[in-house]
């Protein structure tokens, strides 16, 4: 069964809506909301600050370290239990990987940047908002970085490349493959790519093709986000 | 540095002012309560005072009555005192200020008796609604005990339970059933800082910081008290208290009208 139509109706390449918002979190040194449709990620960056426990200091550059977290309250489901799963962990490490090739922290030796990411309500893509959120966040911050970072999951569903999936795609009785990308605007280089479900060659590369054009959409929300807090006159 | 900080809080007291130019026992503005702010909890609130920002969350869920209650629902209250919002909050299971925070949530809500236990029993024994509240500081820029209760209440006011399948909650689909609450036992908490001679309500982290004492008093709607928990290091006299449960009842009543 071909899927001809999506669940909420939303063209195949159209992403739900996206909002963004910089400097939420007064204590924060960076601070951004980022939201896909029902899916909001917020993100705080402390530092560059002292790295404890010691022994995790690198004198030769900066590190940085970022921790994703679902709210008890934000899953669709029973209560989700506080505190790291492996699942949460994974999703820092690789919200670490996505974010590290923009970042420049070689004048921090033996420093650190945390990055916080913390999901109020969940459906779907809570890696891709996080990211998302966690890029405008460290820009806020005033980290030395050479671009912005975007994300969004693309799928394939029953054979229809489609972007940005909603939890009730990804649970969708067909073929699902959801694919998690996040990519460097400017270069077009990707610094996130997972893949769970069925997938063919062809529908990959057409996949990581709506993906990045999706992404420099995004791109310009982030950016826009950025401009209404820095430029004289916008709020704040 | 401390020391520095004290005198001169202390100065500005003696002036009947502070840093931010309020009176001693008025709050920062705005005071401000969002409601369902996370579509998927059963029920939720964002609460702003000031610059800080709580959020708390309820989730219901259906379990096993505890043997000394085998006839009432459970409650439990969590609070995670997440870095994102202080950049003294560390990662990890909660700490002593993360279980005194939810605790003393717990202990104002319970002791109202604000939602009827009973009223959550499915099945003597068996089964009964659990009722679990996570209380999250978005921005922590002082004050998170009232704000906690506060936004626990607002979030216990607008929860609504899911449809039961056979004994199973099923959350995709809501009920317009509230909770069972009683309006005139509506919790909400008034922490009062004792700084030298003076008393003041909604401390910032710095007036926080160099207080010599603290009482919170939990009130109901008809200025009952619920619960009351000393903190900081000094002592307090009778009298300070006595005035200290004034305070709390007077300005309870100017929090609540943020409901």
């Amino acid at each position: 069964m071909a899927y001809t139509k999506r669940l909420d109706k939303r063209k195949f390449d159209e992403t739900r809506e996206l909002k963004a918002e910089v400097g939420i979190i007064p204590r924060a040194d960076g601070s951004a909301m980022f939201s896909m449709g029902k899916t909001v990620a917020y993100a705080a960056v402390y530092g560059p600050r002292s790295m404890f426990p010691r022994f995790m200091q690198n004198p030769e550059k900066g590190t940085l370290r970022c921790n994703y977290n679902m709210l008890p309250f934000s899953s669709g489901g029973e209560r989700v239990r506080p505190g790291p799963s492996r699942r949460s962990k994974e999703i820092s490490m690789v919200t670490e990987k996505a974010l590290l090739p923009v970042v420049d922290l070689s004048n921090f030796p033996n420093a650190v940047v945390d990055v916080f990411i913390e999901l109020p309500q969940t459906d779907a893509g809570t890696r891709c908002a996080g990211i998302c959120a966690a890029a405008l966040a460290l820009a806020d911050a005033g980290i030395v970085m050479k671009d912005l970072v975007s994300s969004v999951s693309v799928g394939c569903i029953d054979g229809t490349i489609v972007a940005d999936l909603s939890y009730d795609e990804e649970a969708y009785e067909g073929k699902v493959a959801d694919i998690p990308v996040a990519v460097i605007p400017h270069s077009g280089e990707i610094t996130l790519l997972q893949m769970d479900g069925e997938v063919k060659k062809e529908e990959l590369k057409k996949a990581v093709e709506l993906a990045t054009k999706k992404c420099r959409e995004i791109y310009e929300v982030q950016k826009k986000a950025l401009k209404e807090k820095y430029t004289a006159g916008g709020k704040k | 540095m401390t020391e520095d900080l004290k005198k001169h809080i202390l100065e500005l007291l003696s002036k009947d002012t502070r840093f931010d130019g309020r009176k001693l026992l008025e709050y920062r503005k705005p005071l401000k309560v969002d409601y369902n702010i996370s579509i998927n909890a059963e029920g939720s609130a964002q609460v702003t005072l000031g610059e800080t920002v709580v959020m708390a969350g309820v989730k219901l869920a259906v379990e096993k009555p505890y043997p000394d209650t085998p006839d009432a629902g459970l409650l439990m209250v969590n609070a995670e005192l997440t870095p994102l919002a202080n950049p003294d909050f560390v990662l990890g299971p909660p700490d002593i200020d993360a279980i005194e925070l939810a605790r003393l949530v717990d202990r104002g809500i319970r002791e109202s008796k604000i939602i009827d236990m009973k009223a959550l029993c499915l099945e003597k024994g068996e089964k009964a609604w659990s009722v679990m509240i996570d209380i999250i500081p978005i921005n922590d820029a002082g004050n998170l005990f009232d704000t906690a209760v506060l936004a626990a209440l607002a979030a216990l006011k607008v929860t609504k339970f899911p449809k039961l399948v056979d004994d199973v909650p099923d959350y995709k689909q809501k009920t317009n059933k509230a909770l069972p609450i009683d309006d005139k036992k509506e919790t909400l908490s008034v922490t009062v800082f004792k700084i030298g001679k003076n008393f003041i309500i909604d401390p910032t982290i710095e007036e926080a910081s160099i207080a010599d004492a603290r009482l919170t008093v939990a009130t109901m709607a008809d200025n009952t008290l619920c619960a009351l928990q000393k903190g900081g290091e000094h002592t307090l006299t009778a009298e300070d208290i006595a005035k200290m449960v004034d305070i709390g009842i007077e300005k309870g009543a100017e929090l609540r009208k943020a409901l």
